[in-house]
């Protein structure tokens, strides 16, 4: 069954822009980027979208379709009315390059300010033995295809261009959980706190655990549930939590 | 995003250039109306009902609020043996109801003159106030921060939990302390409601029932707590050493996945909870006894 849907699609670029109107064929079994691509095709050749796998798995196609953070590739028409206005928006918590394509390299920068898994002393690579209940944590995070949605979504930044610098966001808070929760990670050894840094140094705090992160997460990783309140309690064992504090002085029993 | 390993240099600026806009003129307005994001003159684009969620939410935790107040405040009607309100157990100050073998203590003497719930709410009111739920419901709701994903909240600034008040978020974990403390004494409350009117045991009302289910409910929420899953087994990094408090934390995990569940229903129990006690001491209805 084909029927032509109403589209709304933004076009522009950093200095300016609108929703422009566009009536597009649809038909059974499509998502929202087959109809960018035959909006390409028919009607808007020089429209810019990234895109790569097609099958939620790349994290290239993201946008908000009807205002909600999602992957293109990933939304099917199915789920709207045929006579539903469907409004196709680059990502708004980024600089926009071109029609749907944002400039995504805040997140790139965000990633290089983690620092990355220590290596335990004496054991090479390919040498590494973990049990599974210990490394279960970590392989959810692990999950992520780096969308940037929960980047996008988040209202710290979204909302508030101005903690772009001191706020590393969801996805990179979760690799700092990540790599906190990993059982072979040295970084304590070696004289750095990824509790305390979190915290201080990747604002932490920031975060309100309004859990639009996990709502728009297309591999439905639990982001906030699992790794932020994890670590803003591991940061709150380290900074706010005189009895741990006290416990790991006498005892210095390792977890 | 499965474009690469690193940022390709752009001849005309550093690859190290955090934030592009920046470099524009001071943008007029911010947030999602930043100079260099896509000009869409709307806060959001959603056609859904995104405001019914906080809504709701508002309503609900009003709804508890205003009845809440009221009852802490009304000093009666508390008691009507054998139960007792949650909101009025335990009873630290001299000014309560004989409540036959119940936890009224007395711990702080005579000079307390208020409503005694005032004394004990303290603590479950920390607890469901710093709990990560409830934060996540109130900033939505209360505080439009944000109202609902996506959609610009109005505030000018946020600095989130990093600075008083809202740091003292931080310490969840001792009103959850607080929090089993207050459970065990409603669990003890509830059993005392198996005696009668006289204080002799064995017997059983519908008030029994309202009791334990309230209990029940407020242990649930209380275990499903994320604080709780932290101190059973979160914090470690190695659960293959710790076997016992692995399958605690999965167990707590478990229930921890329907917190706000467990949130809203032990709201409502203990409410139901007391406003039962509420009227079988205020005589507008009779206990039915069941044996």
């Amino acid at each position: 069954m084909s029927y032509t849907a109403h589209f709304r699609v933004w076009r522009g670029d950093d200095k300016s822009g609108e929703l422009r109107d566009f009536d597009v064929e649809v038909n059974e079994g499509e998502v929202v980027l087959d109809i960018i691509h035959r909006l390409q095709a028919t009607q808007a050749s020089d429209l810019a979208v990234r895109w790569n796998c097609k099958a939620g798995k790349c994290g290239s196609c993201s946008a908000e379709v009807n205002g909600r953070p999602r992957l293109m590739c990933m939304t099917r028409m199915s789920v709207f009315d045929e006579s539903e206005t469907i409004t196709v928006a680059p990502m708004r918590a980024f600089p926009v390059v071109r029609d749907l394509v944002t400039d995504v390299s805040f997140n790139y920068t965000k990633a290089r300010e983690i620092p990355s898994f220590a290596p335990p002393a004496g054991v090479a690579p390919g040498e590494y033995r973990m049990m599974q209940e210990d490394v279960g944590r970590s392989q959810e995070f692990r999950k992520c295809i780096e969308c940037f949605l929960c980047q996008n979504t988040c209202h710290v930044v979204r909302d508030h261009e101005e903690n772009k610098p001191v706020f590393a966001g969801p996805r990179f808070l979760m690799r700092i959980a990540e790599l906190d929760m990993h059982p072979l990670d040295a970084a304590e050894e070696r004289g750095l706190d990824r509790k305390r840094s979190a915290q201080e140094e990747h604002g932490l705090g920031y975060c309100n655990i309004t859990k639009c992160c996990t709502e728009v997460c297309p591999e439905h990783i639990k982001i906030t549930d699992n790794a932020l309140i994890p670590l803003k309690e591991r940061a709150a064992d380290r900074k706010y939590d005189p009895l741990v504090w006290l416990g790991n002085k006498i005892r210095r029993r390792e977890g | 995003m499965a474009t690469g390993t690193q940022i390709q240099p752009d001849p005309d600026s550093s690859a190290d250039d955090v934030e592009p806009q920046r470099a524009s003129p001071a943008p007029t307005r911010g947030g999602i109306h930043t100079q260099g994001r896509a000009a869409i003159p709307d806060k959001h684009l959603r056609t859904d009902r995104w405001w019914l969620a906080p809504l709701v939410t508002a309503l609900g935790l009003l709804a508890f609020i205003v009845y809440s107040t009221w009852r802490a405040f009304a000093n009666g009607d508390y008691y009507a043996a054998p139960y007792v309100s949650p909101f009025y157990s335990p009873c630290l100050a001299a000014n309560c109801v004989d409540m036959q073998g119940g936890a009224d203590w007395q711990l702080l003497g005579d000079w307390w003159k208020l409503s005694p719930a005032l004394i004990i709410l303290i603590f479950p009111l920390g607890f469901r106030l710093t709990c990560y739920y409830y934060r996540k419901a109130y900033y939505r709701s209360f505080w439009a921060s944000p109202p609902a994903c996506a959609v610009a909240e109005p505030h000018g600034g946020y600095t989130g939990e990093t600075r008083f008040p809202l740091i003292l978020q931080n310490i969840h974990r001792y009103f959850f302390y607080f929090a089993i403390v207050v459970a065990g004494i409603l669990t003890f409350d509830a059993v005392l409601a198996f005696r009668d009117a006289d204080g002799e045991w064995g017997h059983m009302g519908l008030g029994t029932l309202v009791l334990w289910a309230n209990i029940a409910l407020i242990w649930a929420y209380t275990v499903s707590c994320h604080s709780c899953r932290h101190i059973v087994g979160g914090r470690l990094k190695h659960f293959s050493k710790h076997p016992v408090r692995y399958r605690l934390w999965g167990w707590v995990g478990r229930l921890n996945e329907r917190h706000m569940l467990l949130a809203w229903s032990s709201l409502v129990s203990v409410a139901v909870a007391d406003l039962y006690v509420y009227l079988l001491a205020s005589g507008a209805f009779d206990d039915p006894r069941f044996f």
